[in-house]
């Protein structure tokens, strides 16, 4: 007998299972080898430990405000969360200090995203120049007052002698002069490009914070060809819009360096493109001297706003965990132990139909190990206490698929079902639950992961990946196994132990040809509720088929797509719900 | 463990069946007494207790140890109030980090003797600070956002797939209710609320609302063919849908409780207070009363509000009154009525 397409089809998705098995361990692998993942998760601050980093506010003697430092704490998160789901520690000190806890050791990345203030503007370029060692000295007492009032703010009325004076003699190949660029919005300023090259600019024309988002990426061409640069794409809300689009408007029609605009940013030049064409659509592209990290850093700097304030780091320490090694330990073993009550629970419960539940939480938490493994990789995903409780709690969330499936499919045989045209039965109801269910998982995952942040992040990170394990541990293995274990005579037959046995589970008909003839042909003593109910059914049917003329019980209907049993296959579907 | 598939045989096919539905009035009862117990209870114990990360604490730092032991910084801060829970971490090489609920002056100075003591220092060297919230309000702030965000999204989702909103309405409330027992028991025991705690309740959001669904699709298979041709009343026919599910909701809560269970007893009664007893407990109870509020509050209160609906109403009087012409007062115990194609 050929076998069913069911069979084929479920040989084919044990097949794929087997090949994403491979990929996951293959890329996980090669991580560890060439990209300096590593075949054990990395661990959060709570179990590994990490570095604390105090940051002191840089304000000359002005006090802090309560709220400047709540700000500036929940533009820090937004910004350390920006790099990954790492779950960093941000709180304050002493009412000032904000004390920045992360796992494992910082890099200089990290630590510019982190206390950068990322104020930037845009200013028009009033004169510049390339980089140069100044020859000449500051002359002391010229006027800083422009002698006409400046039209706009590209008028070279801004130039006063006094600034003409300072962008002479600034020194921008030196890293004394970075700091240089300090002045009110409404002035013109002398500052600093990153090249070296200095500039004299008008006043901030468009401010940083009208933009809505930011990304990082290479630059493109009109044709889609990647031309190797990294820019930042800034999205301009409706004010920066229309201001980004009068600037520009302004600035095409102007040559030579006041054709120029820059971006400044904590005072320093970062980029001053010419204006090839009038930008209306708020989305300008910035490209400078950036690398994959400099541009996604600035990018999430923009994003999340500047800094009330700025500030430096005033100590860097390493941190040992809160949570002692026993923590884990003790956590780890809690988990065995409970496995271990699972899975004898499993084979009370359905014995060797049981193995399979085993068997798909083993698959579940192989893929769930190499998936954080991999997120810890390149997600910068680090698990904490609660993340291992949580993955532990998992366990009981994923056999629900299992315990909803089995079910299904005893009531099918219930109702007097052969097995393999009851796996197949069972399985169209129980995933639909199983979907319905699970998508209010995916749900709650999602939204948390998209609005909330720190470990609230994380937990929502958790509860969607082991989600999607679940989905695909009982799409792609569960139910492709019991496809296939349905064709084995043990399970086929309902062998007494296999957790499938009809007649334990009371079931109503013994076929159709018994059915015929109820009374007589039900066996009596280990079939007695069964029996019972079939007999009470068949009054039933009788009472009502009194006050019907046409009454139509059990009409039999051809078993799926599986071979027929003879002697199970009554299929009564029609009658039963 | 035959006894127990074979409840399940009986339960399937309404051989045995438990009146859930029709006790409705008993099981309101019992969610009022537990959830004014839940609201009631905290406030005669005292208020919530929240962890350090919520509250902002002391920080006592010690710079130079010889020894930099963090048990020796537990037991100093145990043997000034053993109720006090302190994070213990060593800074750099030999820098010790104490962190702990906000003391008073007289005890934060008990603290920082004993500290001294434990390192052999000068109380003088133990410098004194204090640390805002890790778990700040802007933490909570979006988490809140979220919740509601998601809570929306699962009440329109259920209304749709069910399509009826008077089943979103009786999950929202069995979920209420499992979210204000839960939040109870911290209350009452005085377990301290820590960001674990807080996944822990999450968890809970997500895990009472998946029960739900997963039993009112049974409720739905069962309800779709529910009509004028049905020896059962709507309300019976919820509780068999029930009844049927029975198993499987005690298979699985048994089987989501069992890790749980084990981590909460090696986390409180081996290890002490903790991130594990602190996520097991809220774990625990909200397992179990996620499975029981689906059963017991949910299908209730979706079963009355369905009753009220005329069309319903029309069918359940033409049952009763058949029965009563037959002189019974239970439905038949049959697998399902049998109706025509």
């Amino acid at each position: 007998m050929a076998k069913s397409t069911a069979v084929k089809r479920a040989r084919r998705t044990l097949v794929w299972l087997l090949v994403i098995f491979i990929a996951l361990a293959g890329v996980n692998l090669a991580g560890t080898i060439w990209g300096g993942g590593s075949f054990t998760p990395k661990l959060a601050l709570d179990l590994e430990g990490g570095t604390e980093i105090i940051l002191a506010p840089k304000t000359g003697g002005a006090a802090v405000s309560d709220e400047q430092v709540a700000q500036a704490v929940s533009i820090i998160r937004q910004r350390v969360d920006a790099s990954g789901v790492s779950e960093a520690q941000i709180s304050t000190q002493g009412g000032q200090n904000i004390v920045v806890s992360i796992p494992g050791t910082p890099d200089d990345a990290t630590l510019a995203r982190i206390e950068a203030s990322a104020k930037l503007d845009f200013r028009a370029v009033l004169v510049s120049d390339a980089a140069s060692v100044p020859t000449t000295t500051p002359t002391p007492g010229l006027s800083a007052t422009p002698t006409v009032a400046p039209t706009n703010a590209s008028d070279l009325a801004y130039v006063t002698p006094a600034l003409e004076d300072q962008f002479l003699n600034i020194d921008c190949t030196s890293t004394a002069a970075t700091d240089a660029g300090q002045a009110p919005a409404d002035q013109p300023l002398v500052a600093c490009g990153e090249d070296g090259a200095k500039y004299i600019l008008g006043p901030v024309e468009v401010a940083g914070d009208t933009i809505s988002n930011a990304t990082s990426g290479v630059a493109q061409t009109s044709s889609g060809a990647s031309t190797g640069q990294y820019v930042v794409n800034i999205f301009f809300n409706d004010q920066g819009s229309s201001e980004f689009a009068s600037v520009t408007t302004r600035l095409s029609g102007l040559t030579g360096a006041q054709n120029q605009f820059a971006i400044v940013l904590d005072g320093k030049v970062i980029s001053a493109p010419r204006t090839l064409a009038v930008i209306t659509n708020g989305e300008p592209q910035i490209s400078g001297n950036f690398d994959a990290a400099s541009s996604k850093t600035l990018a999430d700097q923009l994003k999340f706003g500047a800094l009330p304030i700025s500030f430096t780091v005033q100590s860097q320490n390493t941190i040992s965990a809160t949570l002692g090694s026993t923590q884990l330990i003790s956590g780890l073993i809690a988990g065995l132990i409970g496995l271990i009550l699972v899975v004898l629970y499993s084979l009370a419960q359905y014995r060797v139909l049981g193995v399979v539940t085993i068997a798909s939480l083993v698959v579940a938490g192989t893929l769930t190990y190499l998936l954080v493994d991999l997120l810890s990789w390149r997600a910068g995903y680090r698990l904490s206490l609660a993340g291992v409780a949580g993955l532990i709690v998992a366990i009981g969330i994923t056999a629900d698929s299992f315990i909803v499936y089995f079910e299904r499919i005893r009531d099918e045989l219930r109702d007097g079902r052969g097995l393999p045209s009851s796996v197949q039965a069972g399985w169209k109801r129980a995933i639909r639950t199983i979907f319905a269910s699970d998508l209010i998982n995916l749900m709650a995952a999602v939204v948390l992961y998209i609005v909330a942040v720190g470990s609230v992040k994380g937990f929502a990170l958790t509860l969607g990946l082991t989600t999607i394990i679940d989905l695909v541990v009982v799409m792609m293995f569960t139910h492709p196994v019991m496809t296939l274990l349905a064709e084995l005579p043990y399970f086929r037959d309902g062998h007494r132990t296999s957790g499938l046995d009809p007649r334990q589970l009371g079931a109503v008909y013994r076929g159709r040809a018994q059915f015929k003839s109820p009374s007589a042909a039900i066996p009596r003593s280990k079939q007695e509720s069964a029996s019972r109910e079939a007999a009470r059914r068949q009054t039933i049917a009788e009472r009502k088929s009194a006050g019907s003329t046409t009454m139509v019980i059990d009409p039999p209907r051809p078993s799926d797509d599986t071979t027929k049993q003879p002697g199970t296959g009554g299929s009564d579907k029609g009658a039963k719900r | 463990m035959a006894k127990f598939s074979e409840l399940g045989n009986d339960l399937y096919t309404g051989k045995r069946s438990y009146n859930i539905i029709g006790r409705r009035k008993l099981w309101y009862a019992i969610a009022g007494v537990l959830i004014l117990v839940s609201i009631v209870g905290p406030f005669l114990r005292g208020g919530f207790v929240f962890g350090i990360e919520f509250s902002g604490g002391s920080q006592f730092s010690i710079s130079q140890v010889s020894n930099a032991s963090q048990q020796a910084g537990i037991d100093a801060v145990k043997s000034v109030d053993p109720a006090i829970v302190p994070l213990v971490s060593t800074l750099g090489q030999s820098g010790i980090r104490i962190q702990t609920d906000q003391l008073g002056d007289a005890e934060q100075n008990s603290v920082r003797d004993a500290l001294a003591a434990a390192y052999s220092v000068q109380p003088s060297d133990v410098t004194i600070n204090f640390i805002g919230p890790t778990w700040g309000a802007d933490i909570t702030g979006q988490a809140i956002r979220g919740l509601l965000i998601f809570i929306a999204l699962a009440a329109i989702f259920m209304a749709i797939y069910f399509r009826t909103w008077k089943i979103a309405l009786s999950a929202m409330i069995a979920l209420l209710h499992d979210l204000v027992i839960t939040a109870g028991i911290y209350g009452i025991t005085g377990f301290e609320i820590t960001p674990a705690a807080v996944i822990g309740f999450l968890t809970i959001l997500g895990y009472s609302l998946y029960d739900t669904v997963v039993v009112f699709d049974k409720i739905r298979e069962n309800t779709a063919e529910w009509g004028d041709k049905s020896t059962r009343t709507f309300g019976e026919t919820i509780n068999l849908a029930v009844n049927q599910t029975l198993v499987r909701s005690i298979n699985t809560s048994v089987v989501a409780m069992l890790p749980v269970a084990s981590i909460l007893i090696i986390g409180a009664f081996v290890l002490g207070a903790g991130t594990l007893r602190d996520i097991s407990l809220a774990l625990l109870i909200g397992i179990f009363v996620g499975t029981y509020s689906t059963i017991f509050i949910a299908s209730p209160l979706y079963a009355q509000l369905r009753e009220r609906e005329p069309k319903i109403q029309k069918v359940d009087q033409r049952v009763l009154a058949q029965r009563a012409a037959r002189g019974s007062t239970a439905p038949e115990k049959v697998t399902e009525s049998i109706s025509a194609p």
